[in-house]
Parts: structure tokens; C-alpha cells; sequence
């Protein structure tokens, strides 16, 4: 009916040698941890060539975004790094902020901070457990899961959702915090320090674990910054590349922390890269938290952030304001915005496009997954078929970042 | 860093630059002729005092009623982790006009092409396989042009179509 106009695998169009097999990994597939797809041809147990196929879970959010208000869009951020919901959130925000030139209290930023690094330590036991799980090694995950969980209790109080929180607004936070909020963060420091060191002894130190993972799916320090890698993955590979170090944004050139840094780029580097970035985040919080200012919870802007509900029953300008921020949204002048934040995964950009109207002339994300991905067959190629399900599990790969 | 770089395209690669448009960014921009990103992009990635040698981002924009030519094909490179070196290159393009790949010079190149070429339809020359990346390979059009409808032209292009064409494909191998 339709004319075809690509062939879906150049490898199913190559002529395979005697004795090859090709093996689909995925789209569903328990070592994926997403939707996507790797074709891979084997030679008994060895890989020979093999090839990524992305866009099952494509939700077009960059047509979206030309649609949507500079809140609404808000929603779609959710979506694309599921298991660090408030990195993105707070990524866009800042692009949107920084087109309109606003200031936000202090109080705000502590607190999307604190709420960011958070969100950082999440992703990372997401990614160290996971690789355990695939790796046969199931209690490390336990583990750590439960503090996961403690962290997603305080932003189910702080937000009212857990996963997709949209906890940012233009100008400041959806609401104010709540009163044992402090207590809340302190306790899950407490509690996690241990529980990383525990985790380490447990699956990192653990001697098979070493034997899998050392100079697994290694990529060289050159050939990383080639295939644009960013984040724990060219980290592993020995660059020191931080956007919170290099380009600082909110206040990270105010608060102590290191960069750790890999060697070969092999699975127990990143493994190890992430591990350390854990305990750097928990010193970031607790400076934070130990400092954490009182005050308003947004800039006191009626044109960009929505008025109190109560006055805009009582008062006319209250009103009129409510009223043109819900019909028409924000107004952002003409011009053009790229700004880059270091997500979980790597540098995070979001580049606009303003024609001045309520809604961007054009929005691209520059997401992590996607650029570091396109170098997995490279990274496989001539290894194990178990050696590619630790591979792509410690790449971090979210299906929901890849396409957006 | 802007100046910098002005100056080295003046001296070096002046036939190659197109226009000089003053846009409000926060992004040095430059306008190239699509036949100068090839060697413009490889020198810079070597020359001392620049080595533009990360690329950050490769995207495209469809200005349809707003300027002409229609498309520009933008590549954000960075030299190094000096964030503050970001500078924008441009190439402006007309509907069925070609860019030469980039991929010989940074491999990361390799999807943000075919991205570009699935939304937008705009192609590059030299690249090793111009394929639809993310929609599927049966899809009618390019869905970020801006005269694609926000919710598509329909969704008839079955997914039972797919199915056939892979198994067909399946049987013939």
C-alpha cells in the first residue's frame, strides 16, 4: 500500500557466514530495561556485529513543545528521564528562566539543589542495582532500593506524586515545603551513607563481580568525546568534564564537591565513577540543608507566576493576572537559548527558539542517552552475548530519555 | 573566543561564510555555505587557540513563512569543557538542498543526522546509511516540518502494514 522507505536492519540484508545467528535483544527483553531493540549477529558465544534500534517509545515532545505553554511543557520533561524526574524539570526551568532574565529567591534554588542531588543519588542506585540484577547478583539492589523508596516518600510529600513530579514552576516551586522537610532530608542522609559503603562491600569489592566487569565494554577517552559522551560515562573513560564544575549554574561554585574519575571507561569504572558521585551528592545536600533559607517559595512576579488563589477571589489585578497567565501563558521574547545542565545521565540541554508568542517557535533537547548510545555496537563488538547485557546496563540507557 | 574565531574564518575561509545575520543568542552564530562545514569544521577542531573539538548539539530549525531559505541546519560545538566556548554554526537551507555529513570528522555525528533527516527530510550527503532513525520506516512525511499537522495526517499507515513487510522480509532471507 505504502512504499517502503528503509530497510528497517542492514544486518538482515547482509549474507550471514555458515554457523552465524542473528539474536534480537529486545524490543522486550528483561536486559533492555526499556524499549529498544539490538540486533546481534554471534558467532557462538561471540559478538560480531551488532546494531541499535531505537524509536519504540518516540512521543514527539519537540513538535509538542511548539504547541505547549512554557508550564505545560513542563509535564512532557517529566517523561523523558523517568527515574530522576526533577533533574529535567529543573533543566528546563532554568532555560525558560534564563530567557526571561528572572531572579528566584534564594530559598528556591536550596531547595531544587538539594531536590536535584537527590534525584542524582536515585538514578545512580536505579543504575548500580540494576547492573547487579543483570549480572545475577539480586540482594545489592534490596539494599539499596529501600532508600530510594525514603527518597521518594519526601517527594511524594514535597510534590504530591512520585514518579512524574513536575515540581517546578516558572519563577519558583509548585508549592512551599513542608514543615518536616529538613528532618526528612537529614534522616535519609543518615541512613544512606552506610548503605553505600554497604552496597560497595556487598556487590562492587565482590571478587565475581570484578571478573565480569573489568575491561568490559571499555571505550577510550578520545573516541568518547568523538561520540559525544558526557556524564559518569566519559568520566569512566578519564575526562574530567562536569557542567557543574565547568559552566556552574544555581549555586554549585558555592558548595565543596569532587569529581571522581574513571580510567579505561570499562563497566566497573562507570559502576565505580557512579558510586563515588553518590557520596558527593550526599555532601552537596548536607551543606545545603544545614544552610537552607526561609522565605518565599517563588519570585514575587504576578505576570509569570500564578497568584495566590485566595487573593485572586478578592482582588481584581489578582485576577486579571490569573486570568492571562492560564488563557495566554508566558510571553518570552523573541531570541534563541541553549543551556545545558549536567542531568544523572550527562549534560542535559534544552535549546529554544522564541518568536515571542506563548509557545516556542522550536524546542530541541539534547539528551545523553541518545549520543552516548549510538556507540554501543563499537563498544561490543568482538565481546561475550553476556558481556553486552553489562554493557548496556551500566551505560544507563532510559528508553524514555533515548527518544523523547 | 567570537572574535577569535571571526577572524581565523576571515582570514582562512571567507568564501565560505554565507551571510552575517545578527540574531539575539546567547550563542556566537556564524552562517556557512553547506559546502564549507566540511572543511570549516575540521580545521577548527585542530586549530591552536580554538579546537572546537566536542560537538554538543546538531539540530535543525524549519522557519516556513518566516524566512527564506526555509531550514538551518545548526551545530553547536564546544572546545573542550570551556562551556563558555560554545559557538553555533549555520547552514541555510532550501527544501530539497543537501548538507554534507559530518560524520568522518566527530562519529557522534552518526544519529543526530539521521534525526534530523527522519523529522525534517533535510539530507546529508556521505553519510553511511540515510535511514529513518525514530519514526517508523513506513511513515508518510517529516512530523517536525511546520506545515505537518500537530496531530499527523492520520494514523493509516498501519502498524499491520509493518508487520507484513517484516514478515515478508523475513521470508525472502
Amino acid at each position: 500500500m505504502y512504499e517502503k522507505t528503509a530497510e528497517h536492519f542492514s544486518l538482515k540484508q547482509k549474507k550471514l557466514p555458515e554457523g552465524h545467528l542473528l539474536v534480537n535483544l529486545g524490543p522486550s527483553h528483561p536486559s533492555t530495561h526499556g524499549i529498544l531493540q539490538n540486533v546481534i549477529q554471534l558467532d557462538g558465544e561471540r559478538v560480531v556485529d551488532a546494531e541499535s534500534v531505537i524509536g519504540y517509545v518516540h512521543r514527539s515532545f519537540e513538535k509538542l513543545g511548539e504547541r505547549y505553554t512554557y508550564n505545560q511543557f513542563l509535564v512532557c520533561t517529566d517523561r523523558m528521564n523517568y527515574v530522576s524526574t526533577p533533574l529535567n524539570n529543573i533543566g528546563w526551568i532554568l532555560t525558560v528562566e534564563k530567557m526571561l532574565q528572572i531572579e528566584v529567591p534564594d530559598k528556591v534554588t536550596y531547595v531544587r539543589m538539594i531536590v536535584s542531588e537527590l534525584s542524582r543519588v536515585m538514578d545512580h542506585i536505579i543504575c548500580n542495582g540494576i547492573l547487579g540484577v543483570d549480572l545475577g547478583a539480586f540482594s545489592g539492589m534490596l539494599h539499596l532500593f529501600h532508600h530510594r523508596e525514603n527518597i521518594y516518600q519526601v517527594l511524594e510529600k514535597l510534590t504530591g506524586a512520585r514518579l512524574t513530579t513536575t515540581f517546578c514552576r516558572v519563577g519558583g516551586l509548585e508549592k512551599d515545603i513542608y514543615p518536616e522537610f529538613e528532618k526528612d532530608v537529614k534522616t535519609i542522609i543518615k541512613g544512606l551513607r552506610p548503605a553505600i559503603e554497604e552496597f560497595q562491600s556487598l556487590l562492587v569489592n565482590n571478587r565475581i563481580f570484578i571478573d565480569r566487569t573489568e575491561g568490559v565494554g571499555g571505550i577510550s577517552a578520545e573516541n568518547a568525546i568523538s561520540y559525544g559522551y558526557s556524564g559518569p560515562n566519559l568520566r569512566a573513560a578519564g575526562v574530567p568534564w562536569d557542567i557543574r564544575k565547568d559552566d556552574p549554574y544555581m549555586f554549585y561554585d558555592k558548595v565543596d564537591f569532587d569529581i571522581p574519575v574513571g580510567e579505561d571507561g570499562s563497566v566497573l569504572h562507570r559502576t565505580l565513577v557512579r558510586m563515588e558521585e553518590m557520596r558527593q551528592s550526599l555532601r552537596i545536600v548536607e551543606q545545603l540543608i544545614n544552610g537552607l533559607p526561609t522565605g518565599a517559595h517563588h519570585a514575587d512576579m504576578p505576570h509569570i507566576y500564578l497568584p495566590d488563589k485566595s487573593k485572586v477571589y478578592k482582588n481584581m489585578e489578582e485576577l486579571i493576572y490569573h486570568f492571562k497567565l492560564i488563557m495566554h501563558g508566558i510571553k518570552v521574547p523573541k531570541g534563541e537559548y541553549y543551556m545545558a545542565t549536567e542531568a544523572a545521565n550527562g549534560e542535559l540541554g534544552f535549546y529554544i527558539v522564541s518568536e515571542g508568542e506563548k509557545s516556542p517557535w522550536r524546542v530541541h533537547v539534547r539528551r545523553p542517552c541518545f549520543w552516548f548510545y549510538q556507540s554501543f555496537p563499537e563498544l561490543v563488538k568482538g565481546s561475550l552475548l553476556a558481556d553486552t547485557v553489562a554493557t548496556m546496563s551500566s551505560m544507563n540507557v532510559i528508553a524514555g530519555e533515548l527518544d523523547c | 573566543m567570537k572574535e577569535t574565531i571571526q577572524s581565523f574564518l576571515k582570514d582562512k575561509f571567507s568564501h565560505f561564510i554565507s551571510k552575517e545575520e545578527e540574531i539575539i543568542t546567547n550563542l556566537p552564530t556564524f552562517f556557512l555555505k553547506p559546502e564549507g562545514i566540511v572543511p570549516v569544521l575540521s580545521a577548527l577542531k585542530t586549530a591552536p587557540g580554538i579546537e572546537l573539538n566536542y560537538l554538543n548539539d546538531l539540530t535543525a530549525i524549519d522557519w516556513l513563512g518566516k524566512k527564506t531559505p526555509r531550514f538551518e541546519v545548526c551545530y553547536l560545538l564546544r572546545s573542550g569543557n570551556k562551556s563558555s566556548t560554545r559557538v553555533q554554526f549555520r547552514v541555510a537551507l532550501e527544501e530539497d538542498e543537501e548538507v554534507p555529513s559530518i560524520i568522518n570528522i566527530f562519529k557522534g555525528a552518526n544519529w543526530p543526522e539521521r534525526e534530523v533527516y527522519d523529522l525534517f527530510g533535510i539530507r546529508f550527503a556521505g553519510h553511511p546509511r540515510m535511514d529513518r532513525l525514530i519514526m517508523p520506516d513506513n511513515f508518510q512525511g517529516h512530523p517536525l516540518r511546520k506545515d505537518y499537522p500537530l496531530e499527523g495526517f492520520g494514523q493509516d499507515y498501519l502498524v499491520e502494514d509493518l508487520l507484513t513487510i517484516h514478515l515478508k522480509e523475513d521470508m525472502e532471507a
